[in-house]
């Protein structure tokens, strides 16, 4: 058994399921309604795939009247529900509840208008992350926001956790780029926010949403902050043989004025396991590697390129390579990016997410091995470093009895050593299921109850996306 | 004669608004007082954040700071300064516009998340801040955030309480990010195109890589339409001759350099391009770019209204002399028709009473925030009205 418990399922729901899908089956088409057990699996659990639950059913609508009508109905019914992207969320937060309805988004995916002049795009929810850069690619433009998951990863998705991404330390995370969304409450009501100009009228309500984890209501159109794409973008790689070195020259470096789009890092177990899967070209030998991106035409990526090297010289790097060719990046940024499922090949691993001021790099670096060590498991070290944004990756095997749950808590501590630092306990993944009992180290009583009080405001019977952000006791209902 | 209170302790600000929230009575709330905006706060105490002084965190190599609210700005500015560091989205001063007296804080900008021209490139002031503690109408002390870069633990309170000018909390600190300065700065100045033309060449500009931080266009005799780069001097020379050549077909274009295009980017950022006289009512609207040139041309047809753009068309500054609602039916039809809103900026006491200065939403958006002031100040104690 796992650490996180679900709360008891509703026998009163479980035992009205025909009833209730029988309602579903009089607002859908046959095809949007998932029913047979065998086809609600496939919806049973996301990326944190320790955890499974097989849901009630599962209906995937294809317009915002038919989303309103489903909630409204359960609603009505107090009947929970379950929003889902394409299911990579790594904290559980698809994870559906046996007395929940899964209300997938998928078939929602037409981009719905493009607009170049003024730089937005509007697009169904369902669209894929990458598919919006794909969009609008061939006019010399892309969405900024760029998690791993993004061939897969909806803007619903995105939305709903406020996703990052490794380019986000000079674009932002999808909060800031997102104008304007038209969402469904849980009575059904359909509310659109925001719309193609830079700012919104009234209270930032889009800010309240983005990132509030399905719990508030059903996105189903996005309008989105579209950018021109840089004239050229080069990764430069930085070995170093300490992590305070490593740590050292990243402040530096932005300490002097320079942004580069990204500044990723990875240990030597890290690197390890990336390099053999992606041949990216990363030195064996070091203890720390940064992929330091840059951008702009030929000359300011060449100037920019020569004052990070002069920087960085005075912190003792042991390799320094630039790229050379447009493969060569491709393939820099292919094992970075390819890193969580190159890690699947060697063990089962628990992704962390949390955020430290970046000062506290070496600190923090010490305190994970130790903790790792201390419950005899191995860990690899990948991270955003520009904004200090972790994602220790615990490895364990999970066909080993009780190694899951050495792992969630060795986890556990390393998020709670974040907060202890002045760091936080997500940074991009969200809380999810996974972390929704650590929100007491970072949050008080009164922050929590003023959280869950707009909970109850906006879904009072607490019925989208219910057992996820808040721990399940102090609760109001 | 109004009361004020000024707290220099979260434990006095919680104490004052419990107390409040328990009889009931109305608070105003402010930080320097030179953000005269809004609908007037019928309250017969204010609450003045002005004792709550000092930078309690400054970490330049992690590029962040964190004050309490009512720390004047121009104090964070000037430490930010010796470290060649600024907070980048530019917040507007409003003292010459509004003509008001006071000291502007770093509380008042977040809370009316005061964004000036570079908002197009870096983001608003809610963009930038990235924690906050604020005290509810129920007398407590909430945070949200904190003092990292990337954050999505819990509901985010830091967007939702910039910008929600003293009606959901009291702020008593506000963290925010921050950038180094650029190392130089130049504006292109092309001169003479009318408004549609000059839109048409801003949003051109921001097509392309080339990172403009400032587009605005200033109707006139002639006209002039300004498109800033910052940066190091060598790209900035660069991007300049490019969008240069790139714009070729909109005319030859003048450099205007470092201080000499600061100042004229501290003109725009504060409305003063306008000149808006005391009669008139002076309207900020926000409307996708394209629209801008729209709405100028109607509302200077309509009501001889004058304007200037910002945001490379998406920010209409409009003054209008004349008519008893300072053109209010006239800006709301429009930007119903064309779906962006307006902000009555100045306009007299009574006429701010008479019509809601903030645009009207939707009945479903209005139940949402309804009920979300009800959870955050339940007896509506919080400067009511004021965005109402």
């Amino acid at each position: 058994m796992s650490a996180i418990l679900m709360p008891k399922p509703d026998e009163r729901v479980l035992a009205r399921r025909d009833a209730i899908i029988a309602g579903l089956a009089t607002l859908l088409p046959p095809e949007a309604l998932i029913t047979s057990e065998d086809e609600r699996r496939a919806y049973e659990t996301d990326a944190l795939t320790a955890y499974r639950q097989m849901p009630l059913a599962v209906v995937l609508p294809e317009t915002t009247e038919q989303v309103s009508a489903i909630l409204a109905f359960l609603n009505a019914e107090g009947v929970k529900v379950v929003a889902r992207g394409a299911g990579t969320s790594l904290a559980g937060g698809a994870l559906p509840a046996a007395d929940a309805v899964v209300l997938g988004v998928s078939k929602m995916n037409k981009i719905l208008d493009v607009d170049i002049a003024n730089r937005t795009i509007r697009v169904e929810a369902g669209v894929t992350n990458l598919g919006v850069s794909g969009a609008v690619q061939h006019l010399g433009f892309f969405y900024a926001p760029d998690p791993s998951s993004q061939l897969a990863c909806t803007i619903a998705g995105n939305i709903g956790m406020n996703s990052g991404g490794a380019h986000c330390l000079k674009y932002g995370v999808t909060t800031n780029n997102v104008l304007g969304v038209k969402m469904v409450m849980i009575d059904g009501t359909i509310v659109e926010i925001g719309g193609a100009a830079l700012d919104a009228p009234g209270l930032d309500l889009l800010g309240l949403i983005v990132g509030s984890e399905g719990q508030i209501g059903v996105v189903t159109e996005a309008t989105l902050r579209i950018l021109p794409l840089a004239e050229g973008a080069r990764p430069m790689l930085m070995g170093f043989q300490s992590a305070e070195d490593c740590g050292a020259c990243v402040a530096a470096i932005i300490g002097s004025g320079i942004i580069p789009v990204a500044i990723e890092y990875m240990d030597r177990p890290a690197i390890r396991v990336c390099e053999a899967f992606a041949h990216a070209g990363y030195p064996l030998d070091v203890e720390a590697l940064l992929i330091i991106e840059v951008e702009g035409s030929e000359e300011e990526i060449a100037d920019l390129i020569s004052r990070i090297t002069a920087i960085a010289a005075d912190y003792n790097p042991s390799t320094m390579k630039v790229s050379q060719s447009e493969a060569e990046s491709a393939a820099i940024w292919k094992g970075r990016k390819s890193a969580f499922g190159a890690m699947g090949r060697i063990a089962d691993y628990m992704c962390m997410d949390g955020t430290i001021p970046t000062g506290q790099l070496p600190r923090v670096l010490t305190g994970i091995a130790d903790i790792c060590s201390g419950y005899g498991l191995e860990v690899a070290n990948i991270f955003h470093a520009g904004d200090g944004n972790l994602h220790p990756l615990v490895l364990f095997n999970a066909n080993k009895p009780g190694e899951l749950e050495k792992a969630e808590a060795a986890g556990a501590d390393i998020l709670k050593l974040c907060v202890e630092v002045g760091g936080c306990l997500t940074g991009e993944h969200g809380v999810g299921v996974e972390k929704r009992e650590l929100m007491v180290h970072q949050f008080n009583t009164i922050d929590l109850d003023q959280q869950m009080r707009i909970k109850t405001a906006l879904d009072p019977q607490w019925l989208l996306n219910p057992h996820k952000v808040f721990p399940l006791e102090g609760r109001p209902v | 004669m109004t009361s004020i209170l000024l707290p220099d302790s979260e434990a006095e600000i919680e104490a004052i608004l419990a107390d409040a929230a328990a009889t009931g009575s109305p608070i105003a709330i402010h930080g320097g007082g030179s953000r005269d905006i809004g609908r007037p706060v019928q309250a017969a105490r204010m609450l003045s954040t002005r004792a709550m002084t000092g930078v309690t965190l400054y970490e330049p190599s992690e590029l962040v700071l964190s004050a309490r609210a009512g720390t004047p700005l121009v104090e964070i500015e000037a430490l930010l300064d010796q470290n060649r560091q600024r907070l980048a989205f530019e917040p507007i001063d409003y003292r010459g516009l509004l003509g008001t007296k006071g000291e502007p804080t770093i509380g008042g900008v977040t809370a009316s998340n005061a964004s000036g021209p570079r908002r197009i490139q870096a983001g608003a002031a809610r963009d930038h801040l990235i924690g906050v503690r604020a005290t509810t109408g129920r007398g407590e002390t909430i945070k949200s955030g904190g003092r990292v870069m990337k954050n999505v633990t819990g509901y985010d309170f830091v967007k939702l309480l910039a910008g929600s000018w003293g009606t959901l909390g009291v702020l008593t600190e506000v963290t925010y990010k921050l950038l180094p300065k650029a190392e130089t700065e130049t504006t292109l100045v092309f001169e003479g195109l009318d408004d549609v033309r000059a839109v048409e060449a801003m949003t051109t500009a921001l097509g392309t890589p080339f990172e403009i931080t400032g587009a605005a266009h200033l109707p006139g005799a002639p006209s002039k339409t300004l498109l800033r780069f910052e940066g190091f001097a060598n790209s900035c020379e660069y991007r300049t001759a490019r969008l240069r050549d790139l714009l070729a077909a909109f005319g030859d274009a003048e450099a205007v350099r470092d201080e000499d295009s600061a100042d004229l980017w501290r003109a725009i950022r504060d409305v003063s391009p306008l000149e808006a006289r005391e009669d008139e009512v002076v309207w900020r609207i926000s409307v996708k770019p394209t629209d801008g040139p729209a709405v100028a041309a109607r509302l200077r047809a309509e009501l001889g209204a004058r304007c200037f753009f910002d945001w490379s068309g998406g920010l209409v500054w409009t003054a209008i002399a004349g008519p008893a609602d300072g053109g209010g039916a006239s800006v709301r039809n429009l930007m119903a028709a064309l779906g962006g809103h307006a902000t009555m900026i100045r306009a007299p006491h009574g006429l701010r009473a008479a019509i809601s200065p903030f645009q009207p939403e939707s009945p479903a958006v209005t139940a949402i925030t309804h009920r979300i002031r009800e959870s955050f100040d339940p007896a509506g104690i919080l400067n009511p009205g004021r965005m109402g």
